[in-house]
């Protein structure tokens, strides 16, 4: 096992490493410079900006100069925002974003696991029917699409919600936004749950556990919840990365001031040091989640061994 | 003996009556698909969409960038011409829906068949060479696999600018990754079939292999889930879009008009409504047809 979970965390760095590299020649050969933008500028002005940033040295010592601070963990300083770094930045930005993706990811799973497991008790009822029709709007109606529905109904039809901003994470205003992340998720792990709680249900040991006389809610919760749920478990990964992703189009609809908005205008405003350092840090919270999901997975099935 | 005529007849007719119409995979998927209702209904939709699409701006009065001050905001109306109103800019929703669903449907097919190419192509040559050049391009795939695509998606189109061109190929490029684990694992059941032997006998080199025996052999497969990575793609499209990063104005896609649309939801819903209507139907078509080709060419439920 331990050896197991090495492996995945050495597998880990060299991914990342290309990723680095990758965004980073991609910005370097990218056509003009985040510069060229604005007002036009005297040469001498031109060439101390690029000394500033450093875009005066050859490319590759650029390259090595970026990792070196990298691995000290500084992101560069902001082209956009002059004052400030992309440290400082990404530092007021985060918890925003971790508390919003933390409770959608929390409410999608628990909703998904309980609705999906009753629609399969519930087979071919119209209880199965109503939770798998809505679970399959929920997967289809985009997240740009439910989130302006929400806002339209709760806050302003309703006007039981604020219609957005953040305050400091008021639970009033944490609400919409969670609701608006997390229902496509919810949809979908339901779709798992249903699946695999059917299938697990019709096997021969819960046959057995329903032989010995055992009530049926101890024989889910202790016999079929486990390997029902290791779908779902394969799932969380994609559905961690989606909540980081989806981050950047729900803050923009209810303007919250996390990662994502960070970087959309830095992508709307060429910030290109902004992007690229949102990007290895996304990365890097991808390739980490993605080896939780294996390393967990891995401890709740006995039948994968690793070598 | 028994070989008189009257014999000869009477075995004949027998044989005649033992001959059993065949039936090929193809047929039984036709008849499958055609009695699965929600599927029927879904193509025959997405048909009008398509439809509407193509022809719908040439019956409306007005051009998809035309600015009308004097009709800002204006509610759907027969009479005005506006079937669905117009947005922000007095422009017609109507055209501009049927302007807009154009760039998102060949998105999202042109996205599709970039993911479907690479990816078929990819696996079959992973799972037709194997050994090593299997681990390594499996490697490389999973690799991909932990890349943040949409986030890279948005960092390219910052760094080269909004191009139609490069969205189709930066969405279809980042999407092959599902398809190529797909068809890799098809193939490696389809290499040991006797006609691969047969053509390996034959001296078929490898390239043609590939192309001429292994990749016929899966597009039942790469069908259904080229059905279902339409959607994604239109999706995709949508997303960015919205973020603003898609096309640019005055060209449209159903996800900048729902990103307009849901700026003013509170004075004009319709702006928001009708882009949105399309799309989902659209999703829920292509959805509901690759659920009905997946059933239907299903093996295993005979």
């Amino acid at each position: 096992m331990l050896r197991f979970i090495a492996k995945r965390v050495l597998e880990a760095i060299p991914t990342l490493f290309i990723l680095i590299t990758v965004s980073f020649f991609l910005m370097r050969f990218a056509p003009g410079n985040p510069f060229t933008a604005e007002v036009a500028m005297t040469p001498e002005v031109m060439a101390n900006i690029e000394a500033k940033y450093g875009f005066n040295k050859p490319v590759h010592e650029q390259y090595f100069n970026y990792l070196g601070s990298l691995l000290q963990g500084d992101l560069g300083p902001s082209f956009k925002y002059k004052d400030f770094s992309v440290n400082e930045l990404v530092a007021q930005a985060l918890p925003v974003s971790v508390k919003i993706g933390l409770f959608a990811f929390i409410v999608a799973v628990t909703c998904g696991v309980c609705f999906g497991t009753i629609a399969a008790l519930r087979q071919n009822t119209w209880l199965d029917y109503t939770i798998m029709t809505s679970a399959m709007a929920g997967v289809v109606i985009p997240s740009f699409v439910l989130a302006p529905l929400l806002v339209l109904i709760f806050a302003i039809w309703l006007e039981w919600l604020p219609a957005g901003g953040w305050h400091n994470g008021a639970t009033q205003y944490v609400i919409l936004p969670v609701l608006g992340m997390s229902l496509y998720y919810i949809a979908s792990i339901s779709r798992i749950m249903r699946g695999s709680m059917i299938e697990v249900l019709s096997s021969n040991f819960i046959r057995t556990a329903k032989a010995k006389g055992l009530s049926m809610p101890y024989i889910i919760v202790r016999h079929a919840l486990r390997p029902a749920i290791l779908p779902v478990l394969s799932y969380l990964g994609p559905a961690l990365v989606g909540i980081i992703t989806g981050s950047v189009v729900i803050e923009t609809i209810f303007g919250l001031p996390g990662i994502g908005q960070l970087f959309v205008n830095g992508a709307l405003n060429r910030d290109y040091s902004m992007v690229l350092g949102l990007t290895i840090l996304v990365g890097a919270l991808t390739i980490t989640f993605n080896a939780i999901v294996d390393i967990l997975y891995a401890v709740v099935d006995p039948k994968i061994r690793y070598s | 003996m028994l070989s008189t005529t009257a014999n000869k007849e009477a075995v004949e007719s027998f044989s005649e009556q033992l001959e059993v119409k065949g039936r090929s995979l193809w047929d039984d998927a036709r008849r499958r698909f055609f009695n699965n209702r929600a599927a029927l209904t879904s193509l025959v939709i997405l048909g009008f969409v398509t439809m509407f699409v193509f022809v719908g701006p040439m019956l409306s009065q007005f051009a998809y960038d035309e600015v009308d001050w004097g009709a800002m905001h204006a509610a759907p109306s027969f009479a005005s011409g506006h079937y669905f109103g117009t947005d922000s800019l007095g422009r017609d929703l109507f055209v501009r829906s049927a302007m807009g669903g154009r760039i998102s449907l060949m998105v999202g097919v042109m996205g599709a068949v970039v993911a479907v190419l690479i990816g078929t192509l990819y696996g079959a040559a992973a799972g037709f060479i194997g050994g090593r050049t299997d681990r390594v391009m499996m490697r490389t795939l999973e690799i991909l696999y932990s890349f943040p695509f949409m986030f890279f998606v948005i960092l390219l189109v910052t760094f080269f600018g909004r191009n139609i061109l490069l969205i189709f190929i930066a969405i279809g490029a980042v999407s092959w990754l599902d398809m190529a684990r797909i068809v890799r694992g098809q193939t490696l059941s389809i290499k040991s079939k006797e006609f691969v032997e047969a053509a390996t006998v034959y001296g078929v080199s490898k390239w043609a292999m590939i192309t001429r025996h292994i990749v016929p052999n899966v597009l039942g497969i790469v069908a259904v889930y080229a059905t279902l990575l339409v959607p994604q793609m239109i999706l995709f499209e949508s997303f960015l879009s919205f973020l603003g990063l898609g096309v640019q104005e005055p060209m449209t896609s159903w996800g900048s008009l729902m990103n307009e649309g849901a700026q003013t939801m509170e004075i004009a819903l319709w702006q928001l409504a009708v882009p949105a209507a399309f799309m989902v139907t659209t999703l829920f078509c292509f959805n509901f047809i690759g659920d009905g080709l997946r059933d239907a060419l299903d093996p295993k439920d005979r």
